[in-house]
């Protein structure tokens, strides 16, 4: 029994006719004009109408989305007077804002710098682990092929992000992309391996040689439950079900720990540190243009909010990433994702009438266009029950191209869901759509991980520059290693030569003062901390494409 | 979804009775019903096992397992969630330990209590052959146990089921831990370049790249050959 309905399977036929005739002749790469026209003319960066220049603080006059600038021009959670700075509950070297990739690499790098575990503390407002770093399917970029170098990984990124990334972050982002496997390979991260012992290599959108690393279609999991693991063999301590709302100061102007939540008491606490690092993550669960997101529940962009309130910099949140392939159909995983790996293992997207429009490894950015082009300027999309346009992912071939059972071995977490709803990826094409899947920019980082302002670090998903205007597959899972050790190292160094002064909250009056004078007058208060999907919210897409 | 001609069931939260829309997953449906997850939600997308569920539906006295994020709602079903289960991770240090049976006796000596009776299997909302890997590992098989418990997520409902009171999943952990660092070992191709990159090889070239004219840089990528 097959999940799709009638007429979507006549168009399966269709799809099955052209798969050895497609598989025999591909498609051509776009040449850049081609990418630069299709960008402008289908990327929803580019749609009008759904950003706006950002009001207030030193980042004012950037151009983002509105479900971003909502979150900044926003009023801070806390009123200064409900706290007592006097009353400590954590005096720290080292607090760490954020469980995912980020954040554990952080405190394993602390802890390795010589700081006293008990000197360090993880808050987490949800549980240890809980992250899109988990979620990651496909794998993780690092220049270690024999036929690969750092300095071609380096010309990919920048390419990718189109010439628009922070040099020096790239840099640092492919010289240490192989020492980071090292690093999880002695920690005992199972990489997929060749039978000789090297590890299997595979594309991605962008890339210019296989330099895909992978744990079957379960990477994040993998490389997260690891770090984890290693994480409570240290005994570093941390407190989950607990957000940072604000961060705190001091009479220095220094970066001096943050003001938690305890979501069980709902009661405030201090935890005052020589070094804070956000590794908060990004803004799925913004939905972005109404998009529906890959993105873990707690995905609600509170690195920006805090980080802005105390000044920091922030960079290229104009661009946005939406993963050319979420799932379109079952209605109950729409805007899942289907990991582009499926893709650099030979599954192809193709239209309603099994032909192929666009090569299956263009950027994300170009590869998400032409698919949306394809639905809606060609209506050559297949249009659900419900209303929303996909085109097929033709998986079938994978097994075609490299034997019966490479789906199930390879692919088990896409095979499991999508079975979930007796659709069968072995035999059935997957039916997708673009999704939101990544904030592309965020705060501004040095190489060292430092904010614009002192005391602060930051590192992952919620930072800027790494990625420029688009990221490439792989290349996120690697970011957040490689800055979660450097912030953990650094944050170290510093907190072994500084002092916390006075602590104050005076950052919050000052951020209200920004909002009175730019004349924003509102009841929205951040960080969110949790998405609202109560009640009919639950039903909801908002996505208009024209 | 579009709320029109939407067909609504009766399910039980926690013994509350609730009118939901019938196509909606188990996690949706709480959120419908009103609640906002503080615990009990994670990934929303199968990946992270903070949303493990028991239901039983209706007219069956079979408790079954779920996660509440890749589940459909039924007419008359009773759910509720176990966002988390008591279990005691041991600490150790993976550097020091030998890949074989001994290893998980000495942490996790309940394992030998295995009663080979399957529950955990049946438990696993997964379908990951639970009781095959912690035999596996009794009998020293770390391969086998790796690879058996690859796909696990750590949601605990295996443990929660138990007879025997074993944690299968931390035995998982273990076992993946044990194979990949002391039986497979590193990758050498890895070691060499990390060797090359520490010694210097690739600075010039992307200083070289990283001081470029944009314009430059740009017709270099254009022209780069690609192989894959």
């Amino acid at each position: 029994m097959s999940g799709y309905p009638d007429y979507m399977q006549e168009s399966i036929r269709l799809v099955e006719k052209t798969r050895s005739e497609r598989l025999e002749k591909g498609y051509p790469l776009m040449s850049a004009e081609e990418k630069s026209e299709i960008l402008k003319k289908w990327h929803p960066d580019y749609k009008e109408g759904t950003k706006r220049l950002l009001k207030i603080g030193p980042s004012a006059g950037q151009l983002m989305p509105h479900e971003v600038a909502d979150i900044l021009e926003a009023h801070p959670i806390i009123n200064p007077k409900d706290i007592d700075l006097t009353d400590i509950s954590f005096d720290l070297d080292i607090l760490i804002i954020g469980a995912g990739g980020a954040g554990l690499s952080a405190a394993l790098l602390a802890h390795e710098s010589g700081i006293d575990p008990d000197r360090i503390l993880m808050v987490q407002k949800l549980r240890l682990g809980d992250a899109n770093s988990k979620m990651s399917q496909g794998g993780i970029q690092a220049a270690d092929g024999t036929d690969d170098s750092p300095t071609r990984h380096f010309l990919d990124i920048m390419g990718g992000g189109r010439f628009t990334n922070k040099p020096e972050l790239v840099e640092v982002l492919v010289k240490e992309g192989p020492d980071v496997i090292k690093w999880h390979e002695s920690l005992g991260v199972m990489y997929d391996k060749n039978p000789d012992g090297t590890m299997k290599l595979e594309a991605g959108g962008g890339t210019s040689r296989r330099r895909m690393h992978s744990c079957k279609d379960y990477t994040g999991l993998e490389i997260t439950r690891v770090l984890v693991d290693e994480f409570l063999n240290r005994e570093i301590p941390y407190v989950e079900f607990t957000a940072a709302v604000e961060l705190l100061m001091d009479d220095k102007g220094q970066v001096a720990g943050s003001v938690l939540f305890n979501m069980d008491s709902d009661e405030y606490l201090v935890a005052k540190a020589k070094s804070t690092i956000l590794a908060t993550g990004g803004f799925g669960r913004l939905h972005i243009q109404g998009y529906e997101t890959t993105n873990h529940y707690g995905a609600t962009a509170d690195g920006l909010p805090l980080a802005y309130h105390v000044g920091a910099y922030l960079r290229d949140l104009d661009s946005t990433q939406f993963h050319p392939t979420g799932a379109a159909y079952p209605e109950q995983i729409v805007g899942q994702l289907a990991t582009e790996m499926l893709r650099s293992r030979g599954a192809q997207p193709v239209n309603k009438f099994g032909q192929l429009f666009v090569h299956s490894l263009e950027t994300r950015d170009a590869e998400s266009s032409a698919i949306i082009r394809e639905c809606y300027e060609r209506n050559n999309g297949i249009i659900t029950p419900t209303g929303m346009r996909g085109v097929w992912l033709d998986t079938p071939l994978i097994d075609l191209i490299h034997g019966s059972g490479t789906i199930e071995r390879e692919f088990s977490a896409m095979y499991r869901m999508w079975g979930k709803f007796d659709i069968d990826i072995r035999r059935e094409p997957m039916l997708v759509f673009p999704t939101l899947h990544y904030q592309n920019g965020g705060v501004e980082i040095n190489t060292k991980c430092e904010t614009s302002v002192p005391g602060l670090y930051a590192a992952g998903e919620v930072c800027g520059g790494v990625h420029g205007k688009n990221r490439l597959m792989g290349n996120s899972q690697l970011d957040l290693y490689v800055f979660g050790r450097r912030a953990g190292r650094f944050a170290a160094e510093r907190a072994k030569k500084i002092e916390i002064g006075k602590l104050t909250l005076d950052h919050v009056y000052r951020y209200e003062r920004w909002l009175s004078e730019a004349g924003i007058k509102t009841d929205r208060r951040a960080p969110l901390i949790l998405p609202e999907y109560r009640g009919k919210r639950t039903l909801e897409h908002k996505i208009k494409i024209l | 979804m579009n709320g029109k001609d939407e067909k609504f069931i009766t399910i039980y939260i926690m013994g509350k009775k609730h009118m939901v829309p019938a196509n909606l997953t188990i996690m949706k449906a709480m959120e419908y019903a009103g609640h906002q997850f503080r615990r009990g939600a994670g990934c929303r997308g199968g990946f992270c096992g903070a949303c493990s569920t028991i239901y039983r539906t209706k007219g069956s006295y079979k408790l079954q397992v779920a996660l509440a994020c890749q589940k459909i709602v039924e007419d008359g079903m009773i759910v509720t969630q176990i966002p988390f289960s008591p279990a005691d991770k041991k600490r150790y240090d993976i550097d020091r330990l030998k890949p074989e049976a001994n290893t998980f006796l000495e942490y996790y000596p309940e394992i030998s209590r295995c009663l080979a009776c399957n529950t955990c299997t049946k438990a696993c909302p997964q379908d990951i052959m639970v009781m095959d890997y912690v035999q596996a590992a009794l009998r020293g098989d770390v391969k086998e146990a790796a690879r058996l418990s690859f796909d696990c997520i750590g949601c605990g409902l295996c443990a929660v089921r138990c007879p025997a009171e074993i944690v299968p999943y931390n035995i998982g952990q273990l076992a993946r831990r044990l194979y990949s660092k002391h039986v497979v070992g590193p990758a050498s191709h890895v070691l060499n370049r990390v060797k090359e990159v520490n010694e210097g090889k690739f600075d010039e070239e992307i200083n070289k790249l990283k001081n470029m004219p944009k314009e430059e840089l740009q017709n270099l990528y254009n022209s780069r050959d690609i192989k894959v």
